[in-house]
């Protein structure tokens, strides 16, 4: 066989191997949740509308980039005698003008997505209509959500209801964790002595799993939870009903949660001592530390 | 009874790992050790060892002790990723895996610390060493003793995070370690003390390389290079030292707060007392961003060496290469916001620092395209360093594009700390620095051994790595984009994410499959040097180092060359007559120029300039014993030994003074001398 035989068959293997591989990925993953393709509240559709359009952006520069590469690779071959040789030419300006300019022109669009989207999708900013404010805290290793209207809390499962701006507002009693609930939205820190922000919607009934996106310690891998989204009027008897549970979180069961453990099974608070957010993360402010210390 | 803690201070017994995984690696780690010795000590190689490397201040050798210590690292941070794989790719549902989520979490820390400051910065220190006096006409770096302290330092650094698998433990925390996680109240253990100190004394290291390095390129070029005269190679070297320069400081006073917080019981970064988690978050990053470009820009110098010389043609629009290197140095400064868009920081913020990482991709992208057209007209010779270039663009520009759309804030709320993230940054550090590594050892290794690498078992490694490369990678852009976050010990199999965690282990057996190629090529090409000897100028070359005999004698120049352009090289081969109109067809083609045209080309380039008398300077074992200290020094803060701490300072202190006081330091050769040498190569 000679050179030129091989050289077109290693190229057919690559690209077979190639085709296999998507082939193979597709298969794998036919029938799984893409969260982040699949949204199901406005914001998340919002994120991946511009993940797509960048995306999309950027082809239109790196396709020709290969298929240029594959082009000159190919055509300027030592062995192709018939190809120009030119091995003094180093410059020229117009050439080097059009690729400065072009990814120029791409980013400016970029930039102005960013721009754009960076405001319009701030974590912190309140989407339109009435907010449900739903409070978090990142414990060791478990998510412990208060309901500060309902006067409820649960462990490691969040309700909301459909339709209805949630404000998340998110702190730590623990190392730096970070909220996520892919399909609804992006991630927000959660740093003790701070609240941050993210608001969110689900769009229709279901539940989106959610979990801590930055690592915490020991037991960090468990620190799912569901959030399920289901109708106001459900969210209502599902709020009353666990007003109606014994389990009380005051200050003895919050220290008790405080105790590092892994893999919590959901629980369920009928009732919460009222300020309890804002002591958990008013605790770690240096002057009240430094006067109680005298 | 004496209280043990005096003398050993946290250090027990039970320091010793218990759990076999961790006690086999113990054991392996010895038995290679012990072999070493016994080797050495068989084939009576302790005194060459010791006289012709360890103490030796000749930045070639310099450069191969770091290379060869990093392919050792290498390989361990590569069973560290297997080891990651495979528990991820079993730990589902009511599988525990085969790690404790602490020990998972050690191997995943120490592989990120080994793989970005025990692998690829010595692989980077190392070849600006072996090339980067040889490019600009010198014959020594400025401070060669300060050179022979950085290497000790780093290798002291690495020595620290190797015994931590067999004494206490690694940090659990991430290979940057955001506190609150990494304070005492969260890690009570040694490993976050190991993770701190290794890096705190191997980055002095790289402080001292990068002074050392900008002094000798601003300083001891060769008579005409100017500095746009300069191989693009150097000119990546001495913005990437710049970066260093100002980079690392920031990350010594990171860390030396990190430590007051854990060792002295202060308050930076904890939760309480007025410590801010975020201004660590802030300063690791003001490092860890322009630490990545460090990396990677010198890779770019590699390219842009090697294209156009397998391309028999000119580097196509130097001024830009040097204008885009430029900018790609200020712009890093000005992007670390980018680690943390959902930290919190406001909208404007986020879109400031979001714009100017995209603009990063403006020069970079035009760098590719001067590469493509160095091709463009030339007359490419596909040799195992074109192989990994080719596979760089193809990877690297896949990379850039994740890049680019994770800089977008609002994208990246929705990708940060997950998966794709991570496949973001192993595609750009995989394809931009390893590859470029690799191509570069391959290109510069006759002119430091004397003879080629095996070329076949080089492009075999490339398809394992290309191929392991893309196995490995996809599926984690895919696994990010269903939710997967990273550093996950366990998950659970209604995720639907197994599969793909199976497929990605996968890829890295592929992986290791190239890396045993490399391991192979070496040991064959060894075997068949006499077959593979190269002359001086086997890649028919264009830059000054290619001008000197193969291997490079231990003065560089028996006579500084004058430089008349760019390409200094080439520009005399082509005034001592080699045909441009025929161009090498085969790598066997290019050798060829070698011989016939050398001695005309390297008269032209040193004209009718005499020899003269040459000062080096003389073999010095302070730096290793100064490493050795600083290894002290780090092991007794360590584990809180307070006598150590103060003994191995003083140690390190007086060896510095006796050093002073050591006024015989170079090595006087007389200009007969030399040119007796220099003619015996010819």
């Amino acid at each position: 066989m000679n050179l030129r035989m091989k050289n077109y068959l290693k190229a057919l293997l690559v690209i077979l191997f190639g085709c296999f591989f998507v082939w193979l990925l597709w298969y794998l993953v036919r029938d799984s949740n893409i969260a982040i393709l699949q949204p199901k509240g406005a914001v998340a559709l919002e994120e991946r509308n511009i993940i797509l359009i960048a995306t999309g952006l950027m082809l239109g520069i790196v396709i020709p980039v290969f298929a240029l590469t594959a082009i000159i690779a190919w055509r300027y071959r030592a062995t192709n005698d018939t190809a120009k040789y030119l091995p003094n030419w180093e410059h020229s300006a117009t050439e080097e003008f059009i690729w400065w300019a072009v990814p120029c022109v791409v980013i400016v669009i970029l930039a102005s997505i960013a721009w754009k989207s960076s405001r319009e999708l701030d974590p912190f900013r309140p989407l339109p209509g009435n907010n449900e404010v739903i409070e978090v805290v990142a414990l060791d290793w478990k998510w412990l959500f208060i309901y500060p209207k309902e006067n409820i809390a649960t462990i490691n499962y969040v309700e909301i209801p459909a339709g209805v701006p949630i404000e998340f507002r998110v702190t730590s009693d623990a190392p730096m964790n970070s909220f996520w609930i892919p399909q609804l939205g992006g991630q927000i820190y959660a740093m003790s002595g701070m609240v941050t922000q993210v608001h969110l919607i689900a769009d229709e009934p279901g539940t989106y799993a959610g979990s801590s996106a930055n690592i915490s310690g020991k037991g960090f891998a468990g620190m799912r939870f569901a959030a399920k989204a289901v109708t106001p009027d459900e969210f209502a008897r599902w709020a009353s009903s666990t007003e109606a549970m014994p389990d009380i979180l005051d200050g003895a069961a919050y220290t008790e949660l405080l105790r590092p453990s892994t893999y919590d099974a959901v629980r369920y608070y009928g009732h919460v001592q009222s300020g309890l957010f804002s002591k958990i993360f008013s605790q770690y402010d240096a002057t009240m530390q430094m006067s109680m210390d005298d | 009874m004496i209280d043990m803690s005096l003398i050993f201070g946290k250090l027990t017994l039970d320091a010793i790992p218990h759990d076999p995984v961790a006690l086999g690696g113990v054991i392996f780690m010895l038995i290679m050790g012990a072999l070493t010795v016994c080797a050495l000590t068989y084939f009576k190689l302790w005194k060459w060892l010791w006289d012709e490397y360890l103490t030796s201040l000749d930045p070639k050798k310099i450069g191969v002790m770091y290379i060869a210590v990093a392919v050792v690292m290498l390989l361990r941070g590569l069973v560290d990723a297997s080891m990651i794989r495979l528990q991820q790719a079993i730990s589902v549902g009511n599988d525990p895996g085969y790690l404790a989520p602490e020990h998972f979490q050690q191997i995943f820390s120490a592989h990120g610390t080994i793989m970005i400051f025990f692998v690829a910065m010595p692989i980077m220190f190392g070849l600006i060493n072996l090339v980067m006096p040889l490019q600009i006409g010198a014959r020594d770096v400025a401070f060669p003793f300060l050179n022979s302290v950085s290497f000790y330092l780093f290798v002291a650094g690495a020595a620290l995070v190797n015994l931590s698998l067999v004494l206490g433990e690694f940090s659990t925390a991430g290979w940057l370690s955001y506190p609150p996680l990494s304070e005492l109240q969260f890690s009570p253990g040694v490993g976050v003390d190991y993770w701190i100190w290794a890096l705190q004394i191997g980055g002095f290291g790289s402080l001292f390389s990068g002074i050392n390095f900008i002094a000798t390129i601003i300083k001891m070029r060769a008579p005409g290079m100017t500095l746009m005269r300069m191989p693009i190679f150097t000119w990546t070297v001495l913005t990437s030292m710049i970066l260093v320069v100002f980079a690392f400081p920031i990350l010594t006073a990171t860390l030396a707060m990190l430590a007051a917080d854990r060792t002295l019981g202060m308050h930076f970064f904890t939760t309480d007392f007025g410590g801010n988690v975020m201004m660590y978050v802030n300063l690791i990053w003001a490092w860890g961003h322009p630490e990545v470009y460090i990396l990677v820009l010198p890779g770019f110098g590699v390219f842009s060496e090697i294209v156009p010389v397998f391309s028999q043609k000119r580097l196509f629009g130097y001024t830009s290469m040097v204008l885009a290197t430029c900018a790609i140095t200020f712009f890093s400064f000005i992007v670390w916001v980018h680690h943390f868009f959902t930290m919190g920081a406001g909208a404007a913020v986020n879109a400031f620092f979001g714009i100017m990482t995209m603009i990063i991709a403006i020069p970079t992208g035009v760098k590719i395209f001067n590469w493509l057209f160095t091709m463009f007209r030339g007359r490419v010779v596909f040799s195992s360093m074109m192989h990994w270039f080719l596979g760089f663009v193809a990877s690297f520009t896949l990379g850039g594009m994740s890049g680019v759309l994770l800089s977008i804030p609002a994208a990246d709320f929705e990708l940060h700390n997950s998966l794709f993230l991570v496949a973001h940054f192993h595609n750009m550090i995989i394809s931009g620095v390893l590859f470029g590594y690799f191509a570069g050892i391959a290109y510069w290794f006759p002119k430091i051994f004397g003879f080629k690498l095996n070329e076949t078992w080089g492009i075999r490694a490339f398809w394992c790595w290309i191929i392991g490369f893309f196995v490995a990678f996809i599926p984690l852009y895919i696994l990010g984009i269903m939710g997967a976050t990273r550093r996950l010990d366990h998950y659970d199999p209604s995720l639907g994410w197994q599969p793909l965690f199976i497929v990605a282990g996968v890829g890295v057996c592929i992986l290791i499959l190239g890396a045993m190629c490399q391991v192979i090529q070496i040991y064959v090409s060894i075997r068949d040097r006499k077959e593979n000897i190269a002359g001086p100028d086997p890649w028919n070359g264009r830059t000054l180092e290619w001008s000197v005999p193969s291997p490079a004698p231990f003065y560089n120049f028996a006579r500084i060359p004058t430089v008349f352009g760019r390409d200094a090289y080439w520009n005399m081969k082509q005034a001592a007559g080699i045909k441009l109109e025929a161009p090498a067809r085969t790598l066997r083609d290019a050798a060829l120029f070698e011989r016939s045209e050398f001695a005309g080309a390297r008269n032209v380039l040193a004209g009718a300039q005499p020899y003269e008398d040459i000062e080096l300077p003389k073999n010095t074992p302070f730096g290793l014993y100064l490493g050795a200290a600083s290894f002290l020094f780090g092991f007794g803060v360590i584990w809180h030994m307070y006598w150590l701490v103060p003994l191995a300072l003083v140690i390190g202190i007086g060896l510095v003074i006796a050093r002073t006081f050591d006024e015989d330091t170079e090595e006087h050769f007389g200009a007969a001398e030399i040119e007796r040498l220099d003619k015996a190569y010819i």
